[in-house]
């Protein structure tokens, strides 16, 4: 079978990448400026790589779009919408009111109105109180006098019994048409704060996310691309761009995903570690049989604590453009940058700032710029500052690191050339080609997944039948997202017993993921 | 002896983080209680510190906590009426009006809970606790120790339901409270160890809130003028009136981590190697809930009831058992308990004893390291 050609996209704050790949070649990549409509900035980009590969658009077969749009208007507090929060879990929880210690500029955007009414449950699947459909429609009236946009439903133990947060969004939705609405077992784990936080950053976006997901259609009609498209999600597998357009949060973290996964594909390995270093930081991420480690803490997006399954990332302050100083008789590298201003600020560039980039050019082992302008720099401090870097470096990776065993790393990001030996600690360093558009790679080869998340009683069928079930859903779920079905594998069991509920009842949660069924190429 | 101090929404982070480094490990992430107090507080309550001086003798005080599952406590959040609920039925069972709210464990989550409880009842909050830092279990507690009975033991759900244990054993209402967490939903709020100032003034923890404000406030200055935050930290202790006796006892990397669950314990113990001062040698902190003991090789650098802070080695965030892992770089600090907690009859119920260890309890000041 021919292999399809694949367009993989990653919209970043600054540049939108495009590559072409088939199978494993990368036919063609190219980076362009990122635009207020994100659409113009994809159009020239895989414009540009269709020209460089002489490929007609009606033979494109797919195309992935990773962004990290949405995670950067929401930090930026920018296209954010006015939120409604319902929470059902009254008698409970009044003693924290939702959005209560969001930085106050987002409050002061997202915020609309929030209402605390009955419901919610215990651990053990026992009401907290029942739910009042009065109620519901009184919190909808005061939401529409208000001209509330969107709505951010959270109840207590949601994860454990989703029913409640569905009822109540259905009646929101014929309450009030028109207006948006986002269920937090959707989206976030246990903890209501951090999973109704989710859920109100994800309604917050949905106006946006509505125009961008447009966006993203019209620039492949407008390219003459009638190949299906996908969006990446925080795990690295694709989304139903419907989907994204009502849950734009689960895009949050598929930046660095596909950063992470995009690295595993060039350089041939699963198990790793990936540093992604651009012009002010460094991400430092692992790889556990092709997919990153997750984190297993809280983590903060703009200040919000969220309970996201985000890769576990170490970021350090060490880029392309971090400045390089002297204290005394030591050496400082960054964490000020010149940022995206390397091209014009750094010496080898014509600038004035000394950079961590200098300082490779100056030693002779990275080419970029005008090596004349670093020639007299003192040969002492660039060599203490290559230390420094690498001493930084190594630091990182040691503490992202499980075990002492050394460890394969591989480099991607523009400021892979800081690094020029091997790094302590490190089984093998490894530099692969296109490393530069690593992320755009990971979309292009993401995944499907299937999920099943339901509850299984173990005392009726037994814990291995119960088990064989939610594969076999979790596999068929896969196969109807668009997974080849001899490609499927199981990434993800877990088990929640569920005491008090009669019959040994255990929530299940799987996922399988495949890749994705394509037709051949026109 | 001192005058009240008005506690303000500028605490609230300062305070949670001086609780957490109290907690040793363990006792909760403050996290919930520091929104509760937060809220009350922007609602226009009030609360106050008090030094237990200023209890009369014959003042009703009584403690508050919350017992049960971290994970429960972070998705069924309280109301905050079934905290005065709590509080209300003792008053009513015992026949007396509370004059003040005292604290039960300053090590984690129950820091914050009897500021939260005392807003909004209007009552102070006497600057002191029952065990100085955090322990697993209800009996491990000063108040106990020195013959204050553990019961009435009040426990209030979200709808103010309340149930009464009664017992002359702090055993026996620990464990039938414990099936009553069950049954109210895996989490619930206790008034218990109801007290007079005269008993307060025998067996409290002295001075423990201002000292986690005190550790709190002085990791934050230190953060912002760029300082080494250990320095400022230790500097602190030793302006206190007990917990003077601090150093760092190691400082290095986590390299191995050993976790089990038993019989509801987090169980288990790290491995930090050394680095600095400490290259080429090993500590082992074991910790049952709370950080147990600290071992170079096989030596004790500070055991149980002394005080063992894991904390970041580059900000001082402390770091919980929970959020223990592989590749952290880490400052192990030991602070000495507070005197009445290193009495022969304090270490029989809080000692190494009590949780199974065979060294015996050496004050860590004693310790040559």
């Amino acid at each position: 079978m021919i292999e399809v050609l694949r367009i993989g996209v990653d919209v970043g704050g600054t540049n939108t990448d495009a590559v072409l790949i088939r199978g494993k070649d990368v036919l063609a990549s190219y980076k362009a400026p990122t635009t207020p409509d994100v659409g113009v900035g994809i159009v020239a980009a895989i414009d540009e790589v269709l020209r460089r590969a002489a490929v007609t658009p009606s033979s494109i077969g797919v195309v992935m779009i990773g962004t990290t749009h949405f995670t950067n208007a929401f930090v930026e507090a920018r296209h954010l919408c006015r939120v409604g929060v319902l929470r059902l879990g009254a008698p409970a929880t009044l003693a924290i009111r939702p959005l209560l210690d969001w930085p106050e500029e987002l409050r002061a955007v997202v915020h609309g109105h929030t209402e605390i009414i009955g419901g919610g449950f215990n651990y053990d699947g026992r009401p907290i109180s029942p739910l009042s459909v009065e109620e519901v429609t009184r919190a909808a009236l005061e939401f529409r006098v208000r001209e509330i946009e969107a709505i951010a439903i959270s109840s207590v133990f949601a994860p454990v019994n989703v029913t409640q947060e569905q009822e109540v969004a259905q009646i929101l939705q014929q309450e009030l048409p028109g207006v948006r609405v986002a269920v937090s077992s959707q989206i976030g784990r246990i903890g209501l704060i951090e999973r109704e936080n989710a859920a109100v950053m994800n309604a917050a976006l949905l106006p946006m996310a509505e125009r961008v997901v447009g966006s993203f259609r019209r620039a492949l009609a407008d390219l003459g691309i009638r190949a299906p498209f996908y969006v990446s999600q925080n795990d690295g597998t694709l989304l139903d761009p419907d989907i994204v357009a009502s849950y734009p949060v689960l895009t949050f973290a598929s930046g660095p995903t596909n950063s992470m996964r995009g690295a595993a594909f060039l350089s041939g390995t699963v198990d790793a570690l990936v540093m992604d270093i651009g012009g002010t930081t460094t991400d430092v991420g692992a790889l556990l049989h092709g997919f990153p480690r997750e984190s297993a803490v809280a983590v903060d997006i703009g200040g919000v604590r969220t309970n996201f399954r985000m890769p576990d990332l170490l970021s350090i302050g060490l880029g392309g453009g971090s400045y390089v100083r002297t204290d005394g008789g030591r050496v400082l590298i960054g964490p000020h940058s010149v940022g995206y201003r390397i091209t014009t600020d750094a010496l080898v560039f014509g600038g004035e700032q000394l950079t961590a980039t200098d300082v490779a050019v100056a030693a002779g082992y990275a080419e970029v710029g005008d090596r004349d302008r670093v020639a007299k720099l003192d040969r002492k401090l660039v060599a203490t500052a290559v230390d420094e870097i690498h001493r930084l470096a190594e630091d990182a990776f040691d503490r992202m690191k499980t075990s002492s065993a050394p460890v394969p790393v591989v480099l991607v990001g523009g400021g892979a050339i800081l690094i020029n030996r091997d790094l302590r600690g490190c089984a093998s360093v490894t530099v692969p080609p296109h490393a530069g558009v690593a992320n755009a790679i990971g979309a292009a080869i993401a995944q499907v997944s299937g999920m099943v998340d339901r509850i299984f009683s173990y005392e009726k069928q037994g814990r291995a039948a119960a088990l064989a079930e939610a594969r076999e859903e979790a596999t068929r779920n896969a196969v109807a997202a668009g997974a080849q079905p001899t490609s499927i594998s199981i990434t993800e069991v877990e088990e929640l017993p569920i005491q008090y509920l009669p019959g040994g009842a255990v929530r299940l949660r799987v996922k399988a993921v495949g890749d994705l069924m394509l037709g051949q190429a026109a | 002896m001192g005058t009240p101090m008005q506690i303000t929404l500028d605490h609230v982070e300062d305070l949670a983080r001086g609780a957490a480094i109290l907690g040793t490990g363990g006792g909760g992430d403050p996290y919930i209680g520091s929104l509760m107090l937060r809220q009350a507080l922007e609602d226009g309550l009030r609360v106050e510190l008090i030094d237990v001086e200023s209890l009369g003798d014959d003042d009703f005080a009584v403690p508050f906590a919350i017992m049960g599952a971290p994970t429960v406590i972070i998705e069924k959040i309280p109301n905050g009426g079934e905290m005065v609920a709590a509080l209300r039925a003792t008053e009513r069972y015992v026949g007396e009006s509370a004059k003040a709210v005292l604290c039960a464990e300053i090590g984690g989550l129950n820091a914050l809970l009897p500021l939260v409880l005392a807003a909004r009842c209007g009552l102070p909050v006497v600057d002191g606790d029952g065990m100085g830092r955090a322990f697993p279990q209800l009996q491990m507690i000063t108040y106990n120790i020195f013959g204050v009975p553990a019961s009435p033991m009040i426990m209030a759900d979200e709808y103010s339901n309340t149930v009464l244990i009664e017992s002359d054993r702090a055993l026996e209402v620990e464990r039938l409270g414990r099936s009553m967490v069950v049954a109210m939903g895996g989490s619930t709020n206790i008034c218990l160890y109801p007290m007079h100032g005269r008993d307060a003034k025998r067996s409290m923890v002295r001075g423990t809130l201002s000292l986690a404000l005190g550790l709190g406030r002085a990791i934050r200055e230190a953060r912002r003028a760029s300082n080494d935050p250990f320095v400022s930290l230790l500097a602190y202790l030793r302006t206190t009136p007990y917990y003077q006796h601090c150093r760092v006892l190691f400082e290095g990397k986590t390299v191995d981590l050993l976790r089990e669950t038993k019989a509801g314990w987090a169980m288990g113990r790290v491995l930090v190697e050394g680095t600095g001062s400490w290259l080429g040698r090993r500590c082992s902190i074991q910790f049952q809930n709370e950080h147990l003991v600290a071992r170079d090789g096989d030596r004790v650098l500070t055991i149980v009831p002394d005080l063992i802070a894991i904390l970041d080695a580059a900000t001082a965030e402390p770091i919980t058992t929970e959020a223990l892992k592989y590749g952290q770089r880490v400052a192990v600090v030991g602070i000495s308990a507070a005197p009445i907690m290193r009495t022969p009859e304090a270490l029989a119920v809080l000692g190494p004893q009590a949780f199974g260890l065979q060294d015996a309890f050496l004050p860590l000041e004693r310790i040559d390291i």
